[in-house]
């Protein structure tokens, strides 16, 4: 039974993971309808940013500590949400009146171009992440083991979920992202600078893949040029799985994917964990082809 | 809150649908094929005869996960051919090394064995460190007959593919036995836990034939575990490991997966030993695993601290050129590009078959890894270093002999 609960706390960690990788991915998705593939990459670099920011900022403030870790998350966020501009700039822009495939294919263009640059510039070999937070320890509940850095990932997943629906739904620049999600040019006519309203969510998307990127990094203290590939995948997938577009959906497919991959590992067999994980979602999706939260919509005409 | 489109591409566009596009796509992707495929049958040892150098191929995993085996193994070789060089070449001729890199990626070092070999016209390649690239590689050096000779390439398989191919390490059946011998006889442990990369020719393998002993030897495996290289969460199959209750643990994978499966195994209160094969040796591993690793053991081929000549000059070149202590696969890098040069003057030629048979003709080679004689499958027999991790580096433990 111990067994049992640490599984569910394993799954619920690692889950809580991938649901913060996802919110990045389906917010874009819902205003953009546009699946950027490099936000697994904005991802890796957000990992990178912390790892370079912290012997820097450890100068100036201790490190591990809270308020060390919280400038590291907001220096790399920055970090990430400039490049997410230059992205959005000079990749998406010139196409934005192209054909949807195009920017797709495009998106995985950057995302290579960001996985095979990060390999040139960074060095391949897989680095130490440095200790942020310090170890409040790790807490023996009946037998459970659980680790404050896992803690602090499910806070702050529900933090910025919290905080994107708030954005989105009750500030100007959120209503200004639903009306071009809703439709560009009727936006842009009525006053809406979508040129602005898509750069803003890019950098949104991309301070929330930085800010995953971080937290992976403090659970999972090693980072690559490469590190970005399999979580981005699997949010991908949990973005699916939930309803892409759909804030709280992206959470709820994170959790699913995370608890049904360690359940899978730890009593049916952890060689085809994978393979059992994505039959599962295969399933969800036949059932509910939007997605769990996801609403059935007909083509805009 | 967000609407949904169901689709992204909403619309097929037309000219995907047509003929005329399929044909193209057909002839884009088939050309190159064609031509690799066919490009190598203009014998390539002919070329090379008249060619002013002797032209070696190496292939290693310089970038990806991987990176570090492919750094030092390849790091090692160019020693070794500089120094060949510096003492006058081969058979007269300067010996020029064409590496390429395949990335740790699957698919790649087919494709650069190809290059090597069709457009490089190379007498010889060296290569892999990782058993699933040599195995890729290994097929095509024997269809174009051009010997191959592995440096660390410890899964059996890889031998077994033909007559070409050459490896200067132990192998696995052999490194399996030590480590589960050593398990049970040194460290006494009774009920070992096993947990291996299913992505991985050489993990699986190991993992089978350390099973094997260790379990014939009076042993028990409690649990048997499997993840994927690249993952990074291990906490299920820990826990589970965690619940049987084993003395140790075996994890034969690669540096990559081993340190954080160490942190995580100590986070989750797991502390008993540790312990693997060759695929742990890197400069990569400790700064990761850190305190994790303490007191955990490892087989391998080579240690730093030998104190024969040979050993030491070796390790006093490398860390002049490199500023770092040579690892196993910088020292069987090293060596396979000496063996391969000895093997040519043998030869007294580089032409497919004399070099084959002077290859498979090696007796009792001084590499920096041990003496290396070629058995009859073109293996090399030599004795197992076992090492721990101790305040941060790795100590010497023992030699096994086979």
């Amino acid at each position: 039974m111990i067994e049992f609960f640490q599984q569910l706390t394993n799954g619920l960690a690692l889950g809580s993971i991938l649901a913060l990788v996802a919110l990045g991915y389906t917010m874009v998705y819902g205003i953009l309808r546009f699946i950027n593939f490099a936000h697994g990459d904005l991802f890796m670099l957000g990992a990178f940013a912390g790892y370079y920011v912290a012997p820097w900022l450890a100068r100036a403030l201790p490190l591990p500590s809270v308020s060390g870790a919280l400038v590291v998350l907001a220096v790399s966020m920055l970090f990430c949400a400039i490049i997410g501009l230059l992205i959005e700039r000079f990749a998406y822009r010139p196409l934005r009146n192209q054909p949807r495939l195009t920017m797709l294919i495009t998106a995985i263009g950057v995302s290579l171009f960001l996985e095979n640059g990060g390999q040139w510039l960074l060095g391949a070999a897989p680095k130490r992440f440095p200790l942020l937070l310090p170890a409040w320890g790790q807490w023996k509940i009946a037998g459970l083991t659980m680790n404050s850095n896992q803690c602090v990932v499910i806070l702050v997943t529900t933090l910025m979920l919290l905080a994107l629906r708030f954005i989105v739904l009750n500030t100007r620049m959120g209503r200004a992202m639903r009306a071009v999600a809703c439709n560009p040019d009727a936006a842009a006519l009525m006053g809406v600078d979508t040129n602005r309203v898509i750069a803003f969510t890019f950098a949104l998307g991309s301070a929330l893949a930085a800010a995953a990127g971080v937290l992976f990094a403090i659970n999972y203290p090693s980072i690559d040029p490469l590190m970005g590939i399999l979580p981005g995948l699997k949010a991908f997938v949990a973005a699916v799985l939930g309803g892409i577009g759909n804030l709280p959906g992206a959470a709820l497919g994170g959790l699913i994917i995370g608890i049904t991959e360690t359940m899978v590992a730890g009593y049916i067999s952890s060689t085809y964990k994978d393979a059992i994980a994505f039959a599962v979602l295969i399933i969800i999706l036949l059932v509910r082809p939007s997605g769990l939260l996801g609403k059935r919509e007909n083509d805009k005409v | 809150m967000f609407r949904l489109v169901p689709m992204v591409f909403e619309k097929v566009p037309a000219i995907m649908r047509s003929n005329f596009f399929l044909t193209v796509v057909w002839f884009v992707a088939a050309v190159p094929v064609l031509l690799t495929g066919c490009g190598p049958s203009t014998s390539s040892s002919s070329n090379s005869q008249d060619s002013p150098t002797i032209k070696i191929g190496e292939f290693a995993s310089l970038t990806g996960s991987e990176a570090t085996f492919g750094q030092s193994s390849h790091q090692g070789t160019q020693l070794a051919v500089d120094a060949i060089n510096a003492a006058g070449g081969v058979l007269g001729k300067p010996v020029e090394l064409i590496t390429e890199d395949d990335q740790s990626q699957a698919g790649q070092p087919a494709v650069a064995v190809r290059k090597l070999i069709a457009s490089d016209s190379v007498v010889a390649v060296l290569g892999e460190v990782a058993s699933s690239r040599s195995l890729e590689a290994a097929p095509i050096c024997q269809e174009f007959k051009v010997p191959m000779v592995s440096p660390a390439s410890t899964n059996p398989r890889v031998t077994q593919v033909g007559d070409y191919i050459f490896r200067v390490c132990f192998i696995d059946p052999f490194q399996g036995t030590v480590m589960a011998d050593f398990a049970l006889n040194t460290l006494h442990l009774k009920s070992v836990a096993v947990l291996s990369d299913v992505r991985s020719d050489y993990s699986l393998g190991l993992a089978r034939f350390f099973k094997e002993r260790f379990v014939s030897a009076g042993g028990k495996i409690v649990a048997d575990e499997n993840y994927s290289g690249g993952d990074k969460d291990f906490s299920a199959q820990l826990t589970s490991i965690k619940a049987a209750n084993p003395d140790g643990v075996f994890v034969p994978g690669y540096y990559t997966e081993v340190g954080l499966i160490a942190l995580q195994a100590r986070q989750l209160g797991l502390s008993v030993p540790m312990f693997g094969g060759d695929g742990w040796e890197s400069s990569s591993l400790v700064p990761i695993g850190g305190q994790a690793l303490e007191g955990d053991y490892f087989s391998t081929h080579f240690s730093p601290d030998d104190s024969s000549p040979v050993v030491q000059s070796f390790v006093k070149a490398y860390t002049q050129r490199y500023g770092q202590v040579p690892d196993a696969m910088a020292a069987l890098g090293y060596d396979s590009a000496f063996l391969l040069a000895d093997a040519i003057k043998r030869a007294g030629g580089t032409g497919g078959a004399k070099l084959r048979n002077a290859l498979a003709a090696t007796t009792n080679f001084p590499g920096v890894t041990g003496s290396i004689t070629m058995d009859s499958h073109r293996d090399a027999s030599k004795p197992a270093v076992i090492l721990t991790i101790s305040g941060g580096h790795f100590k010497y433990v023992k030699t096994i002999a086979p």
